[in-house]
């Protein structure tokens, strides 16, 4: 990857796009579905009335436009930069999420999930640091 | 039990589906020209393998997996217990694609199952 001022910014603009879109569209597919209601009733008869509810739902939708965004995001940034520059940028989602967790849906995260949310940044970050092909490139 | 028979589907089915779309890709050799028109017919070329459509499948269901699951446990617990999807890339990587999987990232993926034991016991 070639570094320069230009360069530069517009990666990291799209890191920031990735870490934050990813995990919200998470967070607004889970507040639309917890005004679906909970699977754990569901029933074969509330088939349609799901589906109803869940293509109804502005908040699903809004959760896919941002996965939606998320993926062009990657996918635009994997055009100019290293992938394993950007796969261990994208562990940080997972702390994105845990935070976006807390601050907008008011989940209580106890500091034993913020430990294995922590953990799992890490394996995700090490995972990145490793060649995409474990032959040839190196 | 619903909430480990959901993570599963969202892991296996998630993880592959994306495996068979990889196949798929595979076997259409690698893109060299990204021109729109191009892009458009390697799509469509795409579509008539059986393998694409299996993988689309399975992440459609992985995805459904996800939207039942988030209806009734926290974002802050499905997301990161997800990752288990690493570890089971891994395993059908080398099983189904005939990958080499280099040391340290099984090591990252020894990690990142630690990390998902740890939120899932947080979430008992």
């Amino acid at each position: 990857m070639k570094a320069g001022p230009g360069l530069h910014l517009k990666t990291y603009l799209a890191i920031f796009v990735i870490v934050i879109f990813a995990p919200m569209g998470s967070v607004l597919l889970g507040k639309g579905m917890k005004g679906v209601g909970s699977a754990a009733t569901w029933t074969l008869t509330d088939f349609w009335p799901v589906v109803t509810r869940i293509l109804s739902s502005g908040y699903i939708w809004l959760g896919i436009a941002c996965l939606l965004t998320f993926f062009v995001a990657y996918m635009l940034i994997l055009s100019w930069a290293d992938y394993s520059y950007v796969q261990p940028s994208t562990s940080l989602s997972y702390a994105t999420v845990a935070l976006l967790s807390h601050f907008v849906l008011g989940e209580l995260i106890s500091p034993l999930r913020w430990l294995g949310v922590l953990v799992i940044c890490t394996g995700v970050f090490i995972v990145g640091r490793t060649s995409p092909r474990a032959h040839g490139v190196q | 039990m619903l909430t480990v028979f959901l993570f599963f589907l969202i892991v296996v089915s998630g993880t592959g589906g994306e495996l068979c779309v990889s196949r798929a890709m595979r076997s259409m050799g690698e893109v060299h020209d990204f021109s729109p028109k191009s892009i458009a017919s390697f799509v469509f070329r795409g579509l008539r393998l059986p393998w694409m459509w299996v993988g689309v499948a399975m992440m459609a269901l992985g995805f459904f997996s996800l939207l039942a699951i988030l209806s009734f446990r926290e974002v802050s617990f499905v997301v990161p217990v997800s990752a288990l999807s690493y570890a089971a890339g891994a395993f059908g990587a080398k099983g189904f694609l005939g990958e080499r999987i280099s040391r340290n990232r099984w090591l990252g993926i020894a990690v990142v199952c630690i990390g998902v034991t740890i939120v899932w016991w947080s979430g008992r």
